[in-house]
């Protein structure tokens, strides 16, 4: 089975942000940058499925400048055959539609037939690059996937409802899934695959090349989240924080 | 109309977050003189309008197919397209349900509009509403604006709008119908199931301690345990711990997890998003400690500690200790 994996490269969940003077974006210098982590998921998904049938190609497929070479290299090593790397150096300054539309025509002629993507970004979070993706493709498409079972020429995946629910339900293929964290233990790359990884294709295209339409939307400003409630800040060294929280439960919260 | 809600079916009923996408329409309607109408639809389509009708709303839209009796993205996604480019509303409700997450997108790829998902707030510019999420780990919040004037498909965080706020009225109902081919239907759904219950019902616990990823390896929950046995709290985490394997899935909080709503909720080192909120906001008294002090669950905390747990909690157990 060919299966592409969508990877996008966001800042870390420990990244400090400040609005960029403009207050267009954030100011990028310094951050951490990883592999968005739905999408770590998606891609142990693939290789399981590559490996459960002994056969296919897992094709891993970022857009983003030339920062992203370093999840391209990461998902190389854990077992990735190859990459496409669609290289956008511009601000942030378009949406999901027209990321999918440069992701679709880029791999429209490869003719995959599953595409794995992460439920949704850790920056931006819009949840939908996948799902549009299918749409312009003309294949099924499901999210919140935290379980697969490939069947003769359909899909069937377990989707996470609300609230501990599930349902089970089966796809024609070919199948976008947006995929949930936690349906898999994602592997740590091998020094074997760090090394193997350096000879693999990454083959390159700018996203002008690849996107032929205007995007839908755009930002309009960026501000800092206020606060909802007064918070009662506990400082001092580690003892008189211990001790100040001691006398909260005990005097005010009164847990016993 | 203007603004056209689209509801969602909760086993014949309205869905909370629906509710609160039709407050949200009615006070942006009255604000921007915008008209509103909600459109019912699925297997329980008649039983969802006659609630609808119950509404301070222009219209009540209501659409039963033999192919919208299920869930499925391809049906639902097809049937929402086709209602938007007849009626032409400016705006499309919904509420940030995981249903809506699957299916709208397609519904945005199909008809090339956007959809600005998990909006937390609205403001005026130029007369009009323009609508936020957050971003960025929810340390920011970001207002989009659609290119050009059409239709913007628009879905809301859950409490973005209070439903107590929900003005009661009437309204008319009109029947409608979309063309949806057989052929396009190619997902089979099976009736949705709950997993085994697991030990713990956190939901009427009195004290919970919860671990996030900041607890940095298994080991360390034993330091978390350690604390929850001496004040007899239970034991609850982020979903990130439960993802990684180190705790069973009946201790996560939150939208995929537990709502708990104990009298202490001592959270160690969660970041605070949207999805963990949802399941602990309702608790008496938030406790965090978190050494990041941008972390936006701060902003939930009745007291707040900016410093290292993994020094802190061994501290905390040995003093409560005594
Ligand atoms: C105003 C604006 C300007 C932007 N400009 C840029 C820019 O210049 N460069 C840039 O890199 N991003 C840019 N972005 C971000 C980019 O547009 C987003 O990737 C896009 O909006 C999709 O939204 P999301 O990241 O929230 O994806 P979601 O829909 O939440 O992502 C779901 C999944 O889709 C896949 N996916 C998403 N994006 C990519 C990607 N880039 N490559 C591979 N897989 C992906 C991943 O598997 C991801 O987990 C911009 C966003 C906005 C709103
Ligand atoms: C559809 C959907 C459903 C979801 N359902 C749920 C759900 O039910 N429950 C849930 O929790 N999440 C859920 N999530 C995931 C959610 O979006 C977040 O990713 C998750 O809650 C983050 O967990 P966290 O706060 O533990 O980790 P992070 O966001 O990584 O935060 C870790 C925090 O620990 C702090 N920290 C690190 N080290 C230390 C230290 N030594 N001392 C003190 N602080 C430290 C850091 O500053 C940081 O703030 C869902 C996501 C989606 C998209």
């Amino acid at each position: 089975m060919k299966i592409c994996v969508l990877v996008k490269q966001v800042p870390g969940s420990e990244a400090q942000f400040s609005v960029s003077a403009d207050g267009s974006w954030i100011q990028e210098t310094g951050l951490p940058f990883e592999m968005n982590e739905s999408d770590n998921y998606a891609l142990e998904e693939a290789l399981q499925i590559r490996e459960q049938k002994d056969e296919g190609e897992v094709v891993v497929v970022s857009l983003g400048p030339d920062r992203c070479q370093k999840v391209i290299r990461e998902a190389l090593a854990k077992g990735a055959d190859r990459a496409i790397h669609i290289k956008e150096d511009a601000p942030y300054n378009t949406d999901p539609f027209s990321i999918a539309t440069a992701l679709a025509n880029t791999i429209k002629d490869e003719k995959f037939e599953l595409v794995l993507s992460g439920l949704q970004s850790d920056d931006l979070g819009f949840g939908q690059t996948g799902v549009i993706l299918g749409e312009i493709l003309g294949m099924t498409t499901a999210t919140l996937v935290v379980g697969t079972e490939i069947q003769d020429g359909k899909i069937k995946v377990k989707r996470e409802l609300e609230s501990g629910w599930f349902q089970w339900q089966t796809m024609d293929l070919p199948a976008s899934l947006a995929i949930q964290s936690g349906l898999n233990q994602p592997r740590y790359p091998s020094l074997k695959g760090i090394m193997g990884a350096k000879k693999k294709e990454i083959k390159e295209s700018l996203f002008v090349d690849m996107c032929d339409i205007d995007g839908l939307q755009s930002f309009n400003g960026l501000s800092v989240q206020r606060a909802e409630k007064q918070t009662e800040m506990i400082e001092g060294t580690v003892d008189q924080v211990v001790s100040k929280l001691v006398d909260v439960f005990k005097n005010e919260i009164r847990i016993n | 109309m203007d603004i056209l809600v689209v509801l969602e079916d909760k086993n014949g009923m309205i869905h909370r977050m629906s509710q609160e996408a039709i407050t949200g329409a009615q006070r942006i309607g009255s604000e921007f003189n915008l008209s509103v109408g909600i459109l019912a639809m699925g297997g329980n389509a008649a039983a969802l309008s006659d609630q609808a009708a119950q509404y301070d709303v222009n219209e009540v839209l209501t659409l039963e197919n033999e192919h919208l009796n299920h869930y499925t993205a391809d049906g639902y996604g097809a049937a929402v397209a086709q209602v938007v480019t007849n009626e032409n509303p400016k705006y499309v409700f919904f509420g940030h349900t995981y249903q809506v997450r699957d299916y709208v997108p397609r519904v945005s790829a199909k008809l090339k509009r956007p959809f600005l998902n998990d909006a937390v707030s609205y403001s005026s510019e130029g007369g009009n509403p323009v609508f936020s999420k957050q971003v960025l780990n929810a340390k920011l919040v970001a207002a989009l604006q659609p290119n050009d004037g059409g239709t913007i498909l628009i879905s809301f965080q859950s409490a973005a709008f209070s439903s107590e706020n929900i003005q009661s009225g009437s309204a008319n109902v009109r029947s409608i119908s979309v063309d949806i081919d057989s052929a396009e239907i190619k997902t089979v759904t099976e009736d949705p199931f709950q997993e085994e219950a697991g030990g713990v019902d956190l939901s009427s616990a009195e004290l919970i301690v919860s671990i996030g990823r900041g607890i940095g390896k298994e080991e360390n929950i034993l330091l978390a345990q350690e604390l929850a046995n001496t004040i007899g709290a239970e034991i609850a985490s982020s979903r990130p711990v439960v993802d990684s394997g180190w705790l069973p899935s009946h201790h996560q909080v939150g939208s995929s997890g537990q709502t708990v709503s104990p009298k202490l909720y001592l959270a160690l080192g969660i970041s605070g998003a949207i999805q963990h909120v949802v399941g602990m906001k309702g608790s008496k008294n938030i406790v965090v400690i978190n050494k990041d002090p941008d972390a936006p669950l701060f902003e939930l905390a009745d007291y707040g500690v900016v410093g290292d747990m993994l020094e802190i909690v061994p501290k905390l157990t040995e003093a409560l200790d005594r």
